[in-house]
């Protein structure tokens, strides 16, 4: 595992005066993920959202390396087209240089919009790596819910209202669905470990075949939460069980962290303004019900990856 | 080295692209264009081209794909109708918009609904104004060449926008016809080596594309899309010709049948321009001077060759297989009665829709169009400006 | 024939990114809004966004680089392993790295404090 002392001497391919938010999680995660790629020549794509408005201001791009962005649905059916016309001109002889191919969407553009572009790509086995950065809603268009968005979120489609509190539905489990693609390598990573996405990051660039990485990226404005506060809110979703992390390779499903001790979903609602309605009095069926979620998805993982089925010692 | 062989429209089209050879096709079946798929598939399988085949998951993928692989650096091909253009729909633009070269075939058919599997102009005429530039094909044969050209076409450096290549479903796609096609040789030496001039896989020069492109400069990167359009139209000329000296078979922007000395003339795209040739003729032996005019460019417009063609005529009728449902004709009636409008010399334009949902086009329809277009000249008035053909009412 | 326009390739070259104006006609622009300049975002500054800005205590640093791993906007510069600058230029001010230090060794300024405490400086002079 590489330090960062030495990670920081790899060239920036995401540079900043770019226009994200101030603290947005995304241009952490994807200067982790491009990190990893250190000195190989990449082409990232990007689906429409947050990342690639605020990115490619013309005639500004914050990309150091090649990059396309098509359309809102389509990040991973163009990507995969990128990289036929790789095998097509290598096998022509006309460009003799190696690339990486990654693409990068958000929550709506992969689990919604994108997820059947994204289907079939993974299932026609391209040499490319999806990365999905996952902030529960549609954060570009004012936070729209979508179906990542977490059971209980108030968002502006999923509003905490009168009678309806916040999102009614349990969260898609989309790396689940995308390792029944049956593709090299699908993990699910979080920001407050940097080690575990480097890791994992590195894992998908050099893996033969298709890659897909889930990465939970805050997004201050839609949690509402303290902005500097990006590290300590991702750490509670991860302790809290509402994020595990994991890996399936070839097939092979491992939990990469276990936590110590059993921390109550609350812990990670409660910073959260989102779901501060969950915390009026007489809503306390609601939090009980997200952590009964929680807690059956979180059995449910253990048992794929070959580990007892318990909680965490309370 | 041309050979005369029997082939269907599909089987023209997946042959020009085998000669081709493309980089990379990205493509899903529908009904009438599967076999161009099915057939070049097994050209992959047989290892009679060498090209990336990217069998997606639908028609926005197929598009999206090609859009990728073409900004990758590579002559990318995707083909399509009906439905699947509809679903492409958002793409197409961004392809355009993108100038990137892509060629791609469209077997004419119907849009549902209700489903039809038949031709009809619906599906190319959403995406007229795109920004691709549409050539049409009136049989096999002109599906073949117009492929061939296609690639030099959306290839020119003064052009880099993708073509559109369309026939008619069923009728020109599914009927064996009679032509004549080239070697490969000849067709590979057309053709050329594509050299792509700004392209994501150049590790040298690493380029950004489809920005994010606010209104201090959208209108002016339109403005571009617009220059390209406008000399796409010499460049069309110009590779028609230098493919006449190939083949014997030199193409223009449109085609003028007879209309020298004209009196009345049908406008009509495609395999019904055939129809409408071989009526004029019987209608020439009998003393009326009918003539033909068909488009075989339509985006761009050929407004100047258009009015040249037809500034002598006294009648015209335009005959449109597509609905605009504005209550006031169809696509092609629109942009010829425009052109017309110029001369100041009361040239009497109606327009008829016809063939919708694959209903034949019949000799005596084209006859009763000519009859009253020479009642129309000859009484100088006009009943109704837009009717149908074939249709029961 | 139309002329062909060759639309300006090279004007996001280097130093020349800020000769892009708002006022340049449709053929002097690239061909497709591409950018040929990759990176180029870095002449496009976002300082001015910041309210507080982070300061960075020498003596206290550790040069972990936890700061520079977790700055959204490479505003953190590292040079030969350790931290060298902030990039005010960029810095947005969000706090993260001040934060995630873990010898508390940046503090968050107010930009308002900086701006008396310079002005201060200036009448000293």
């Amino acid at each position: 595992m590489a330090t960062l002392k030495e990670l920081s001497r790899v060239e920036e391919r995401f540079v900043g005066g770019h226009r994200l938010c101030a603290g947005c999680g995304h241009g952490i995660s994807v200067r982790m993920i491009l990190n990893a790629v250190e000195d190989a020549n990449v082409v990232v794509g990007c689906a429409t959202g947050c990342l690639e408005v605020a990115s490619t201001i013309y005639p500004y791009t914050a990309w150091n390396c090649s990059f396309i962005h098509n359309a809102f649905e389509n990040a991973g059916a163009t990507i995969s087209g990128v990289e036929a016309a790789y095998r097509a001109l290598k096998k022509r002889g006309k460009i003799d240089r190696d690339f990486k191919f990654i693409a990068f969407g958000g929550d709506g553009g992969t689990y919604d919009i994108g997820l059947q572009s994204l289907s079939g790509a993974m299932e026609r086995g391209h040499n490319i790596v999806y990365v999905c950065l996952d902030n529960g809603a549609y954060m570009n268009t004012g936070i729209q819910r979508s179906s990542a968005t977490p059971t209980g979120a108030d968002t502006t489609t999923s509003p905490a209202g009168k009678v309806i509190p916040g999102k009614q539905q349990p969260r898609k489990d989309l790396t689940a669905i995308m390792a029944a693609h049956n593709i090299s390598y699908a993990a699910q990573t979080a920001i407050n470990n940097w080690q575990d996405v480097h890791k994992k990051a590195k894992k998908a660039i050099e893996v033969e075949g298709p890659a897909f990485l889930n990465v939970l990226s805050p997004c201050p404005r839609g949690w509402r939460y303290n902005t500097p506060d990006i590290v300590q809110i991702t750490k509670l979703a991860v302790e809290t069980r509402f994020w595990p992390l994991y890996e399936v390779e070839n097939g092979k499903w491992k939990l990469n962290y276990k936590p110590k001790k059993y921390v109550p979903v609350e812990e990670f609602l409660k910073p959260q303004g989102r779901f501060r309605h969950l915390f009026k009095p007489g809503n306390e069926h609601l939090i009980k019900a997200i952590q009964e979620e929680v807690d059956s998805r979180w059995l449910a993982l253990l048992e794929r990856c070959g580990e007892t089925p318990e909680l965490p010692p309370r | 080295m041309k050979s005369k062989v029997a082939l269907t429209g599909n089987e023209a089209v997946a042959q020009a692209m085998k000669q081709i050879n493309p980089d990379v096709v990205a493509a899903y079946p529908i009904t009438p264009q599967t076999e161009i798929v099915q057939i070049f598939s097994s050209f992959v399988a047989n290892g009679e081209v060498d090209t990336e085949f990217v069998a997606v998951e639908s028609e926005h993928s197929a598009m999206s794909a090609a859009i990728g692989a073409a900004a990758g650096g590579a002559r990318a091909m995707t083909a399509t109708s009906s439905q699947g253009l509809a679903l492409m729909f958002e793409v197409v633009y961004i392809a355009a918009s993108m100038r990137l070269p892509i060629v791609f075939p469209v077997v004419n058919r119907a849009l549902s609904g209700p489903i039809n599997i038949h031709c009809d102009h619906s599906d190319a005429m959403g995406l007229r104004d795109s920004g691709v530039i549409q050539l049409f094909s009136e049989n096999a044969q002109e599906a073949y060449d117009n492929m061939i050209q296609a690639v030099r076409i959306a290839e020119h450096s003064d052009v880099r926008l993708p073509v559109m290549v369309n026939m008619d479903g069923f009728i020109t796609s599914h009927a064996m016809d009679v032509l004549e096609v080239l070697d490969d040789e000849t067709v590979r030496n057309f053709v050329g080596t594509y050299v792509p001039e700004d392209y994501l896989l150049d590790a040298e020069n690493p380029i950004s594309i489809g920005n994010f492109d606010m209104y201090d400069f959208y209108f002016e990167h339109k403005r571009q899309q617009v220059e390209a359009m406008k000399a796409a139209k010499e460049v069309i000329r110009e590779i028609g010709k230098e493919f006449g000296r190939i083949s014997g078979r030199e193409y223009g922007l449109i085609e003028s049948y007879k209309l020298d000395d004209a009196d009345v003339a049908v406008v009509v795209l495609n395999s019904a321009a055939g129809t409408a040739k071989g009526v004029a003729d019987e209608l020439r032996a009998n003393g009326v001077k009918a003539g033909v005019l068909k488009p075989r460019v339509y985006r761009p417009f050929p407004q100047d060759e258009i009015r040249e063609a037809l500034k002598g005529v006294k009648a015209v009728a335009v005959l449109d297989r597509a609905e605009t449902f504005s209550t006031c004709g169809g696509p092609i009636f629109a942009d010829i009665r425009n052109v017309l409008y110029d001369l100041k010399n009361d040239i009497k334009v109606v327009n008829y829709v016809y063939g919708l949902g694959g209903r034949d086009l019949r000799l005596e329809h084209v006859a009763q169009v000519f009859e009253e277009l020479e009642n129309i000249r000859k009484t100088g008035r006009v009943d109704e400006t837009v009717k149908y053909l074939g249709l029961r009412e | 024939m139309t002329p062909y326009n060759p639309f300006n390739r090279n004007f996001g070259t280097g130093t020349r990114t800020k000769a892009v104006r708002p006022d340049m006609k449709w053929h002097e622009l690239t061909r497709a809004g591409n950018i040929y300049e990759p990176g180029n975002a870095n002449t496009y500054e976002t300082g001015d966004w910041r309210s507080i800005r982070p300061v960075w205590n020498k003596e206290r640093c550790i040069h972990c680089l936890m700061c520079w791993r977790y700055c959204p906007d490479a505003s953190v510069i590292a040079k030969g392993g350790k931290f060298e600058t902030f990039d005010y230029k960029h810095c947005k001010g969000c706090g993260i790295c001040a934060k995630v230090c873990p010898v508390n060794a940046i503090d968050m300024v107010p930009e308002d404090e900086i701006k008396k405490v310079k002005e201060a400086n200036k009448d000293e002079e």
